[in-house]
C-alpha cells in the first residue's frame, strides 16, 4: 500500500517535473572563452542577465583560454542534457568531433563572437559582429562630418596582423575610397593599448607640424583613443576639436571622453551577443526552423549627441 | 683619476657611437627630430620623448644590470610592473593618500624582489626557473587586483608621476636619472660594485672569501623588484589607469637587451649601470625613429631586429678583435710616418 503511494506520488512528481521542463525553462549552457578582455566580462554579464530576464536556467563555465577546458565543458554539458550549448570558441580549429557528439544528442549550439572551421551543419548558427562593417560605419561617420573638406587622418591600427586590425582598417579605406578629399596620411600600430596608443599618437603630432596638420584620428579601439586624446591634450591641442576622433568597441571609458567633447564617435561591438542567440533558439524550439548560419550584430553609432554620460552610466556596471 | 675617466669613456664609446648613429640616421628620415621647444613650461620634442617613453625600460634596466652581474636575470619585471600598477591604482581610488600609496606600491614591488631572491639564494633554483614563476603567476596576481577591467583614476598628484615635470624636464625622465645615478653612486662609490661583480664571476670563492653571498642576491633581486615597481607607477600615471594585461607586457625582454646592448655579459661580473640606461635609450630612439619615420608596421620588428643583430655583432669579441687586427697595419704605418718626419 505505501509501496504504491510512494509510486505514485512519484509519478506525479515526475509528470509535474516534466511538464514544467518542456513548457519555457530552458537550459542553457555556456562555455565562455575566460576573462580575457573587459568587454569578455561584460559579455559574461550580459549573456547571464539575458538568461534571467527569459527565465533561461543558464550552466555557465570558465574555459580559462584553454580549449581543452571548453571540450570538457561542452561534454558535461552533453552528458548533463541541457537543451542547448552557447560556445564562444578560444581558437577556430578542432571543434568537428565535440560537435559531432552534441548533433548526435540532438542539442543546438549557438557559437558567439567568433566563428569555427568544421561543416556548418554542426551548429544552429553564428552570433557575430562583422569587423569590415564597424570600420565602415566610423569611416562613414567620418566622410560625413568633414562634408567634403579636405581632411588629413592619421590611423591606430591595432596588433599588426590579428583579424580586427585587418577588418577594421579595410573597412575604414571602403567608407573614404571616392572622398578624395579624406587622406590617411599615417598609420602605425598601438597594439590596442593605452600606452602604445598614447605612444604611437604622440610621434605622430610631432610629424605633422606638432598636429597642425592632422584633421582626425582613427582608431580601431576606444583604449587607443584614450591614450592618443591624452597626447594630443599634452600637445597643447584640444581632442574632439582640434583633432576630431572616432574609434570602435564602445567601451564606458570613451563615453566620459565624449561627454568631457574629447571624443567624437564611437562604434559598439556589442557584449550582447547572447540576446540574438536565445531569440534565435527560442524561435527554433517553437517551430523548428533554422535560423539562418550567421547573425550579424547591430554596429551602433555612438555620438556626443547620444548623451553620453547615461550610456557611461548603464556600461559602467557590466563588468569591461 | 683621468685614467679612470679614460677607462670610462672607452668602456661606453661603443653604446654612445651606436646611440648617435641611430639618431643621425633617424634625423635623416625625419628632418625635425632634432627640434626642441618649450610647451606649457616644458620641454618638447622627439628627444624628450625618447627620454620619456624609455623610462620604464631604463629603470627595469638599472635593476636587472645588478641582477645580470651576479649572474641572475630576472624574468619577473614586466609582471611586477603589472601587479605595482595596479596595486597604485586600487590604492588610490580605495582612499589612501598618495604617500601611502607610493609607500605600499614600491613596498609591494620589493616583496615580488624578496621572493625572487628567496627561491634564488635560499633554495638555490636556477634563476630563469625562479623568475619565470612571478613571470606568469604575476599578471594573474595583478588581474585579480584590478577584477579584470582597466582601473583608472583621477589623482592629481599620482597623475603627476606619469605626465608632470620637474624643471622643463617630464617626471618619468627625472626619476630615472635620478634612481639611476644614485644606484651607480651607491654600488661604485663603495665595495658593493666589487662585491656583486665577485659573487657573479664565482659564487662559493666570493663566499668564501667572506662575502655574504645570500644576502646580497637577495637585496639585488630586491633592487630589481623595486625598479619595476618604480616603472609600474610610471606607466599606470602616464595612462591613469592599471591596465593588468598589457602594462610591461615583454618588457623584460627589452631590460634584457638593454643591458646586453649596454655591454655587460649575462655570465654575471663587469656591469656598467650608465651603458645599459645608454642600451636602453637606443632600444627606445629605434621604437621612436620607426614610429617617426612612417614605415608601414608590419616592418617595426624587422628594423629593429635588424639594427639590434648589427649592434649586437659589432660589440661582438669576434668582431672587436678583427677591429684590432685590421686597425694593427695602419696604426704602424702611421708610426713609422711620424718617426720618418722626425
Amino acid at each position: 500500500m505505501t509501496f504504491k503511494v510512494a509510486l505514485a506520488s512519484a509519478t506525479i512528481l515526475a509528470a509535474s517535473f516534466f511538464g514544467t521542463a518542456s513548457a519555457a525553462d530552458l537550459t542553457v549552457g555556456f562555455s565562455q572563452i575566460g576573462s580575457e578582455s573587459g568587454w569578455r566580462a561584460a559579455e559574461t554579464t550580459l549573456t547571464k542577465q539575458q538568461a534571467e530576464e527569459r527565465g533561461i536556467d543558464l550552466k555557465f563555465a570558465d574555459a580559462q583560454q584553454k580549449q581543452e577546458n571548453q571540450i570538457k565543458a561542452l561534454r558535461s554539458f552533453i552528458a548533463q542534457g541541457v537543451d542547448a550549448i552557447l560556445l564562444a570558441p578560444v581558437v577556430a580549429t578542432g571543434w568537428d568531433e565535440v560537435l559531432q557528439e552534441a548533433k548526435d544528442a540532438e542539442i543546438p549550439v549557438v557559437l558567439l563572437d567568433r566563428t569555427v572551421d568544421a561543416p556548418d551543419d554542426l551548429y544552429l548558427t553564428a552570433v557575430t559582429s562583422d569587423l569590415v562593417h564597424e570600420g565602415k560605419v566610423a569611416g562613414q561617420w567620418l566622410v560625413d562630418t568633414v562634408a567634403g573638406k579636405d581632411c588629413n587622418v592619421v590611423e591606430l591600427q591595432g596588433t599588426t596582423g590579428s583579424s580586427p586590425a585587418i577588418d577594421r582598417k579595410k573597412g575604414f579605406e571602403e567608407a573614404l575610397a571616392g572622398h578624395a578629399n579624406l587622406k590617411i596620411i599615417r598609420s602605425q600600430t598601438g597594439d590596442f593599448t593605452r600606452t602604445k596608443g598614447k605612444e604611437v599618437m604622440e610621434s605622430f603630432l610631432k610629424a605633422e607640424d606638432g598636429g597642425k596638420n592632422i584633421c582626425a584620428l582613427y582608431a580601431h579601439n576606444d583604449d587607443m583613443a584614450v591614450g592618443a586624446i591624452q597626447a594630443i591634450k599634452e600637445a597643447g591641442l584640444k581632442p574632439g576639436t582640434d583633432i576630431l576622433v572616432v574609434s570602435i568597441d564602445a567601451v564606458p571609458d570613451i563615453f566620459q571622453a565624449m561627454a568631457a567633447g574629447e571624443a567624437n564617435a564611437t562604434v559598439e561591438l556589442t557584449p550582447n551577443m547572447a540576446g540574438p542567440a536565445f531569440d534565435a533558439l527560442e524561435a527554433y524550439r517553437k517551430d523548428g526552423k533554422a535560423p539562418p548560419k550567421w547573425i550579424q550584430t547591430e554596429s551602433k553609432l555612438y555620438t556626443q549627441a547620444d548623451d553620453p554620460m547615461k550610456v557611461y552610466e548603464e556600461k559602467k556596471g557590466l563588468g569591461y | 683619476m683621468s685614467a679612470t675617466l679614460k677607462a670610462y669613456a672607452r668602456r661606453l664609446f661603443p653604446q654612445v657611437a651606436a646611440l648617435a648613429v641611430i639618431l643621425l640616421m633617424v634625423s635623416l628620415a625625419f628632418p625635425g627630430f632634432f627640434k626642441l621647444e618649450i610647451q606649457n613650461g616644458r620641454l618638447y620634442g622627439s628627444l624628450i620623448d625618447i627620454l620619456n617613453r624609455g623610462a620604464p625600460v631604463a629603470l627595469l634596466a638599472i635593476g636587472m644590470t645588478v641582477v645580470i652581474a651576479t649572474k641572475g636575470i630576472d624574468l619577473s619585471v614586466g609582471a611586477v610592473m603589472a601587479i605595482c600598477g595596479a596595486v597604485a591604482a586600487a590604492c588610490i581610488t580605495s582612499g589612501y593618500g598618495l604617500a601611502a600609496t607610493l609607500a605600499i606600491t614600491l613596498g609591494t614591488g620589493v616583496l615580488c624582489g624578496l621572493w625572487n631572491g628567496l627561491l634564488v639564494a635560499v633554495l638555490d633554483i636556477q634563476p630563469i626557473i625562479a623568475t619565470l614563476v612571478l613571470m606568469v603567476a604575476g599578471r594573474g596576481i595583478a588581474q585579480l587586483v584590478t577584477e579584470g577591467a582597466i582601473l583608472t583614476f583621477n589623482d592629481p598628484g599620482l597623475i603627476f608621476i606619469g605626465s608632470g615635470s620637474f624643471l622643463g624636464l617630464p617626471m618619468p625622465v627625472v626619476i630615472w636619472l635620478v634612481f639611476g645615478l644614485a644606484v651607480a653612486l651607491v654600488v661604485r662609490r663603495t665595495a658593493l660594485g666589487m662585491l656583486i661583480e665577485a659573487l657573479g664571476v664565482n659564487r662559493r670563492a666570493a663566499m668564501l672569501s667572506g662575502v655574504s653571498t645570500g644576502v646580497l642576491l637577495i637585496a639585488a633581486y630586491m633592487l630589481s623588484g623595486l625598479c619595476a615597481a618604480i616603472a609600474g607607477i610610471i606607466a599606470a600615471a602616464d595612462i591613469r589607469g592599471a591596465d593588468a594585461n598589457n602594462a610591461g607586457l615583454w618588457l623584460e625582454l627589452d631590460a634584457i637587451l638593454a643591458v646586453v646592448v649596454g655591454g655587460t655579459s649575462l655570465l654575471g661580473g663587469r656591469f656598467s649601470i650608465a651603458a645599459s640606461l645608454i642600451g636602453a635609450l637606443i632600444i627606445q630612439a629605434i621604437n621612436t625613429g620607426i614610429l617617426l619615420s612612417g614605415f608601414p608596421p608590419e616592418f617595426n620588428l624587422i628594423i629593429k631586429a635588424a639594427i639590434i643583430v648589427l649592434i649586437l655583432v659589432i660589440q661582438s669579441p669576434r668582431a672587436q678583435s678583427a677591429f684590432v687586427w685590421f686597425s694593427r697595419p695602419r696604426a704602424t704605418a702611421a708610426g713609422k710616418a711620424g718617426e720618418e718626419a722626425k
